[in-house]
């Protein structure tokens, strides 16, 4: 089997001592930041991404993507303990996980999370290297039509799956192009909207988008709010669920990592998507729905596997076609690109050692987590006792350094803070900051795919309904903006993402 | 009589039009070109009349559908956090990381409810500490340690 000599490589890249510390240190790192609030991957691996040129590119890509899926772990240590999402796909794991805790029943949770999440994640590795082959292979034939309707699907899909207004999401994202286009263009030499300002004739870096938008603004809202964080502390008895828990747990799991890995692979899927959709299924199959809400085993089993399951297959567009789907992979987009790697179908070929140890380190990350988190819980609850009046300047100051050193220059800062408040306007008004960021990491490839798909035309734009895979992927794109736009459909939508 | 019943869509729509507007007018010193042969103008003027028309919906739906009212801008935490980002930037290099980053952090920790000065200052040294040992010893930044080392 083809794909078994693959993850052979793959793995023989992974298990090298430098990338086992690396995978080690992103799983920590990410267990970390999911376990405390106030900051989320996406700042996180902007924080870091500085950190992360003198290494090598496989190593930096696995570690990044160790602070993603840890910080899937992290966030539901705190959401069943102490009541509180440290990330927002851990959400609906407070509904049911907390008052497991309440029950005395915290040992069993947090084992269903974890070992749901084991299990989900190996089977979403699976699947990664599976699909990866043939879908690359699909997406060599593309030509820049192909891929200019690629990235209109994508950046539609995105937005279509995330809550909130339509409209803004589409302006967040023209917007977010218009940042990525900042710059000297390629072709003509053109130094476009930098205002005279030699810095901006570079462009401007994801690093000082996603840290505004995402670090930034984040912390001055936190800081905004009044409201006083509480701590409950729960002793862990018992670590092991019941027979008749893990009757209730197992098909929940193995639900939820189905689910999660399809709707992780879809543009604007991810770990948060999925854990609410696995949460609204498990309820209406479950024999006794009144339980949830009140530590029913299968609220926390199911969730807790399909938010894992999406964040490992939300790698697959990326890693396969070049599209990030949501904010962490377009930091990824941001990270290969530091490291002078054009996300893309070519990366398997051109760089089979980098893709294959990558979906490999996935695997090792994800057992590193099961097997430290339970012992390390101890130490997670401690950190959470830090009041955040100590917490957010330290997390500012990494910030400012990671974001001074990525240029050395002192602009940098200030375009960071720019940004910051760009990010605080942009939450007063209610437009979210992600399809921005996606936007930005795509605007240069969609701007010169458009360019070179009517160069080969001659100008023609029909050349994008005429191919017929072009047409199929807009008209996909079209047909979501419809159903989306359907009145029942979108007061369902709202309802499913307040259900949680 | 056409009133703002949704302020927040109303404001981000009057916000993407007029961001549209200033894309084509700074877009207009570059050349359009033709479809086939796209100049540097072509693909920013395409995306600023996408601004405008989705701000106009954006604006004028406002009008026509109720919202929330705007949340209230509190400027103490907006000034002081990104105030005290960009004196650290300004001042890193010349003083070093020692110094700016016990600057920083007790700037920063003043846009809390509960700032405490001595607690702050405390941090600040054992901060810079951190800072100096992981970023300018482990990582090997270029970055100076102590005044007037640059």
């Amino acid at each position: 089997m083809e794909l078994f000599s693959h993850l052979a490589v793959g793995f023989g890249v992974a298990l090298t001592p430098i990338n086992l510390l690396y995978a080690l240190v992103g799983a920590l790192l990410g267990t970390l930041i999911g376990v405390l609030p106030g900051i989320g991957p996406v700042a996180t691996i902007a924080m870091l991404l500085p950190t992360t040129y003198a290494l090598q590119p496989v190593s930096a890509l696995i570690m990044l993507a160790g602070i993603y899926y840890g910080a899937q772990y992290g966030g539901s240590t705190t959401a069943i303990l102490v009541n509180m999402p440290g990330e927002s796909s851990s959400v609906v794991t407070c509904l049911d996980g907390y008052q497991m805790a309440r029950r005395g029943q915290a040992g069993a949770a947090l084992a269903t999370a974890a070992l749901g999440s084991f299990f989900a994640g190996t089977c979403a590795t699976l699947l990664v290297a599976a699909v990866s082959l043939p879908l690359s292979a699909l997406a060599l034939k593309f030509g820049p039509a192909e891929y200019f309707s690629l990235m209109v699907l994508g950046l539609i899909g995105a937005v279509v799956l995330a809550h909130g207004s339509l409209v803004k999401a589409i302006a967040m994202i023209i917007l977010g192009l218009l940042l990525g286009i900042v710059g000297t263009d390629v072709n003509s030499g053109v130094a476009r909207f930098d205002f005279g300002i030699p810095e901006l004739s570079d462009g401007i870096g994801v690093v000082v988008v996603a840290m505004g938008l995402f670090g930034f603004s984040e912390i001055i809202l936190n800081l905004e709010s009044t409201e006083k964080r509480e701590l409950i502390t729960t002793k862990l008895r018992g670590m092991w669920p019941t027979k008749a828990q893990f009757k209730l747990a197992a098909p929940a799991v193995l639900r939820g990592t189905a689910l999660g890995s399809v709707l992780g692979v879809l543009p604007g899927g991810g770990a948060m998507l999925s854990s609410f959709a696995s949460y609204s299924i498990e309820k209406k199959l479950a024999k006794d729905p009144s339980q949830f809400g009140k530590g029913a085993i299968q609220g926390v089993a199911g969730p807790e596997s399909a938010n894992n399951a999406g964040a490992q297959t939300s790698f697959i567009p990326l890693l396969t076609l070049g599209i990030p789907e949501n904010a962490v992979m377009a930091m990824m987009v941001g990270a290969m690109m530091i490291h002078n790697i054009q996300p893309g179908p070519q990366v398997m070929t051109s760089n089979p050692q980098l893709f294959w140890g990558l979906v490999a380190s996935m695997w090792v990350g994800n057992l590193m987590l099961v097997v430290l988190n339970l012992p390390l819980i101890g130490i997670w609850i401690k950190l959470l006792t830090v009041p955040y009046r100590l917490l957010y300047p330290a997390i500012l100051l990494f910030c400012a350094i990671g974001v001074y050193t990525v240029n050395n220059t002192s602009f940098d800062v200030m375009q960071t803070a720019f940004f910051g408040l760009l990010g605080v306007i942009f939450a007063k008004l209610e437009c979210e900051p992600a399809p921005l960021l996606l936007g930005f990491v795509l605007g240069p490839m969609m701007e010169e795919n458009l360019r070179r798909a009517l160069l080969l035309s001659r100008g023609d734009p029909t050349v994008f309904a005429t191919r017929p895979i072009s047409a199929g992927l807009l008209a996909a794109a079209i047909l979501l903006v419809l159903v989306i736009a359907l009145p029942k459909v979108r007061s369902q939508r709202e309802e499913a993402f307040q259900e949680a | 009589m056409m009133s703002i019943r949704n302020p927040k869509d109303f404001w981000s729509g009057v916000l993407f039009a007029l961001l549209g507007v200033a894309t084509i007018a700074l877009a207009s010193k570059y050349t359009l070109g033709t479809a086939a042969r796209m100049g540097p103008g072509y693909f920013p003027r395409i995306l600023g009349i996408l601004l405008i028309i989705l701000g106009a919906i954006l604006a004028l739906r406002a009008t026509r559908s109720d919202g929330p009212p705007m949340p209230r801008f509190q400027w103490r935490p907006l000034f002081i956090v990104l105030g005290s980002v960009v004196l650290f930037g300004a001042i890193v290099r010349s003083v070093g990381v020692a110094l700016s980053t016990v600057i920083l952090i007790v700037a920063a920790s003043a846009a809390s409810r509960e700032f405490r000065p001595r607690e702050s200052l405390i941090a600040g040294v054992l901060l810079a500490a951190l800072a100096v040992g992981v970023f300018v010893i482990g990582l090997q930044l270029q970055l100076p340690i102590w005044p007037g080392q640059q």
